[in-house]
């Protein structure tokens, strides 16, 4: 019985999800490239209304319209670049997954870089700090030595005591 | 100098800091209108009350308008109705409406039944001019200047507030200029 239930619930949600369609799966297309090519094409459009879902994840009336759109222009022989550009060119440099490398955006695209190359400079200075300090540590001057080797034979007689 | 050092972390939050709290209270589904400054985009589409009557994008030549784009649908829409409905009567503002996706029955019942205080209606039940204006989401008013450039888009209902601190200004700015 117990088995049964277990079966059942880890079943459910796969079949929950295969039973949701595909948008995508609408739209026909001469061959599986344009196929993939448009499915490709959805997942880097962002929704305007439903902002953080690609427009192949949204139902959003809008997101449907631009599907077709895009189903459309590629329909007439337009490339991802001139799909893209006339969407952008009605709602905005948002719904570009991928923004576009250019002034605007260049802190944007160079903050990881950033980011890596401080955490480099960081640990590397860390490093280096902690060798020269080493190196400098490990020889003692004859007073120090003599000064711990008292110590140490303290030490001992107080251990043999 | 090693004791400055120190500090950075803190310095670092502080600004970190700063920055989030900018962030707060932002509206995040507000977006810039790529049709600032632009002419309304091209459209032919037939007037909601005379069928045959076919509209252009020269409706909105000669004077400063709002272009309310609606649907019986929407129920953000007839929130803001009331008050297009004063903006038209009481302040004498053009109203341009376009008709989004809908029925034109409903649309002509909703302006029986609640008053209409639209000069004239674009109807667009495919959306198709709503598409090319960037429309994400019914209600959108727009300001658009005597010479039928987009100045302004608001998202969201109108009502008194939004049209004294977002609207009425442009709509003076660009009615001083002609």
């Amino acid at each position: 019985m117990r088995l049964l239930l277990l079966a059942i619930t880890l079943v459910l949600p796969v079949w929950a999800a295969a039973q949701q369609e595909n948008p995508a799966a609408v739209y026909e297309f001469d061959s599986r490239s344009q196929e993939v090519r448009f499915q490709n094409l959805l997942e880097e459009l962002r929704c305007p209304k439903c902002q953080n879902q690609n427009i192949i994840d949204s139902n959003a009336p809008i997101s449907k319209d631009m599907r077709e759109r895009v189903y459309l222009m590629m329909q007439e022989g337009a490339s991802n670049e001139e799909i893209t550009n006339s969407l952008v060119a009605r709602f905005g440099e948002f719904v570009r997954y991928k923004p576009k490398l250019e002034s605007r955006t260049l802190l944007l695209w160079a903050t990881p870089v950033l980011a890596v190359l401080i955490g480099v400079l960081v640990v590397g200075g860390v490093f280096i700090r902690s060798r020269r300090h080493g190196a400098q540590a490990a020889e003692l001057s004859d007073e120090e030595r003599e000064k711990a080797s008292r110590a140490l034979s303290n030490y001992d007689s107080d251990a043999s005591r | 100098m090693k004791r400055l050092v120190l500090f950075v972390p803190v310095v670092l939050v502080v600004v970190l800091g700063v920055v989030l709290f900018a962030g707060i209270g932002k509206d995040p589904n507000h977006l810039e209108s790529v049709l600032i400054g632009k002419p309304v985009p091209a459209f032919s589409l037939a007037a909601l009350k005379q069928p045959g009557q076919s509209l252009d994008s020269s409706v909105f030549q000669g004077e400063v308008s709002l272009l309310n784009v609606w649907g019986t649908w929407c129920p953000a829409c007839r929130d803001e109705h009331d008050d297009l409905v004063w903006l038209a009567r009481e302040r004498g503002i053009p109203i341009i409406g376009l008709n989004y996706k809908d029925k034109r029955e409903a649309a002509m019942a909703w302006l029986d039944t609640l008053g209409d205080p639209y000069r004239l209606n674009i109807f667009d039940p495919e959306g198709r001019l709503g598409f090319d204006l960037g429309v994400y989401g019914a209600p959108e008013t727009y300001v658009i200047d005597s010479k039928g450039i987009v100045r302004y888009r608001h998202v969201g209902p109108v009502d008194e507030k939004v049209w004294q601190q977002d609207l009425e200004p442009v709509v003076r700015k660009y009615r001083e200029q002609g």
